[in-house]
């Protein structure tokens, strides 16, 4: 016997989610651009778009909310309800990740880039390739594929320390360059985070359905 | 069958079913039932209409004796001792593990004397009026009631008289409480003061509860049992037992993941 009325609600739930993943992985996006072209229009637009992440994120809390209040889901119902609050609050913590990342592009802007950049933009690469990779396992309720997660955020934290020791050999040469360097080591960092937030819905995804509790990032 | 679902609990338990099955007649309802219930914690039955909650729960304290034609083979056990052995007194097996039924069913007399009545029939030697004040407290019960004691019992609400129910059973001094749906006919309010006993009462004492409300299943119960047909349908058994927060969250088996998210029964 379905439970048509209850489907419904948490397709469309889960539908709200997946608009919610769009506009971070956009903002990502973007705010990577705009580091790259030292762009402060697309900058700001990035953290003007950020409310409408944070809102986005209060209503799905809210409509999930409603949904256990009203038809008191269990089991793999009650996973897949608490696995969309926990992947959204991820969602809008990596959109804050962004908006960092633009707002640290604005601060950079009045001096050219400390060096062309390649190691960030590769980051951001697989940061986002993660996120897709996370969003495509929840879609198809793909437990290996989850799993694949801390493999790939294994290769990010390489690249992170290969960032950083090389923007802090910038800074040892001439603390002119300390500022720059700042930023991009913050960059990095944010990206890595992202990462890390990619995983933490792996294991959102392992838990809806599987019901258990794994560590994706050690 | 399904045994690697069936976690046999491995702290002290109070009673056992070990393939028990019971047939009404020609009709068997039960079948390959096993079963551990915990000292001291709340299990619930649980399962759609029919799957024999009520038989096994009956099974625990020889209820199914009275009923015409009914038969029970296998082992139950209360401390080991097997309850269904010819030398076992089965009006003593009740005493020691009592009942609260779906219907509030007081005796027509004052409060008071249904607290004393089962005590002064087993021979109680202590002071009634302390006997009637400790189980009434320890039932929720005596500040509502403590000034009109010799009022009749069904003058009180439905919520009280069940409450005055269980009063009654543990004022006999049992271990173990069978219920059968204790709530189902009360309103919210008396069902979450049965409740919020049932969690004093486990201090003392082992309950087993029968329940079609999934909700109540999860707040009060420590541990649950699943019941379901056969796939022949034929018979029922328990498919599933475990701790409840595990059985509510991520049950093991797909038939009982369906029932309580309510896609069978």
């Amino acid at each position: 016997m379905p439970r048509q009325h209850f489907d419904e609600e948490l397709r469309k739930l889960q539908e709200h989610l997946i608009r919610l993943a769009g506009l971070v992985e956009s903002a990502i996006g973007r705010s990577i651009e705009a580091l790259k072209n030292q762009d402060v229009d697309l900058a700001r637009q990035v953290i003007a778009d950020d409310d409408t992440i944070d809102a986005s994120q209060y209503a799905i809390e809210e409509e999930a909310l409603t949904l256990i209040a009203t038809q008191q889901p269990l089991a793999r119902d009650l996973r897949a309800i608490s696995a969309v609050i926990s992947i959204a609050s991820e969602l809008e913590r990596m959109g804050d990740y962004a908006e960092g990342i633009a707002e640290i592009t604005i601060r950079g802007a009045k001096e050219p880039l400390l060096k062309p950049l390649i190691d960030v933009p590769r980051m951001a690469e697989m940061a986002q390739r993660m996120l897709h990779l996370a969003l495509d396992a929840y879609m198809q309720q793909d437990v290996e594929a989850a799993r694949k997660l801390s493999q790939a955020d294994t290769e990010v934290d390489g690249l992170t320390s290969q960032v950083q020791d090389e923007l802090l050999s910038y800074m040892l040469r001439d603390p002119r360059n300390v500022e720059r360097a700042m930023h991009l080591i913050f960059v990095a960092h944010n990206l890595e985070r992202i990462a890390d937030r990619a995983t933490n819905i792996g294991e959102r995804v392992v838990f809806m359905v599987t019901g258990e509790i794994i560590d994706l990032n050690d | 069958m399904t045994s690697q679902n069936i976690v046999q609990f491995d702290g002290p338990t109070i009673l056992k079913a070990e393939n028990v099955a019971v047939y009404y007649g020609d009709k068997q309802v039960l079948r390959d039932v096993m079963l551990s219930v915990p000292t001291h914690k709340i299990t619930a039955l649980i399962g759609p209409s029919g799957s024999g909650k009520s038989t096994l729960l009956r099974c625990f304290n020889r209820m199914n004796d009275l009923i015409r034609g009914a038969r029970v083979e296998g082992q139950v056990t209360y401390h080991d001792q097997d309850l269904y052995d010819p030398e076992v007194d089965p009006v003593e097996v009740r005493r020691r593990i009592g009942m609260v039924f779906q219907k509030p069913n007081p005796f027509p007399k004052s409060i008071y004397e249904n607290i004393t009545w089962g005590a002064r029939i087993n021979g109680y030697r202590g002071t009634m009026d302390e006997l009637v004040e400790r189980s009434l407290r320890r039932a929720a019960l005596w500040d509502e009631v403590k000034d009109r004691l010799h009022e009749n019992a069904l003058s009180l609400s439905g919520g009280q008289q069940q409450r005055l129910c269980i009063a009654r059973a543990i004022a006999i001094e049992p271990e173990v409480i069978l219920m059968d749906e204790p709530a189902s006919a009360l309103d919210p309010i008396a069902t979450l003061k049965i409740e919020e006993l049932m969690h004093e009462l486990k201090e003392n004492y082992t309950i087993l509860i029968v329940t079609h409300n999934m909700q109540q299943a999860a707040r009060v119960s420590d541990y649950t049992a699943m019941m379901m047909l056969t796939e022949d349908r034929n018979s029922a058994t328990v498919i599933e037992f475990g701790k409840t927060q595990a059985i509510f969250t991520h049950p093991r088996d797909r038939r009982t993941e369906d029932y309580i998210t309510g896609r069978i029964g």
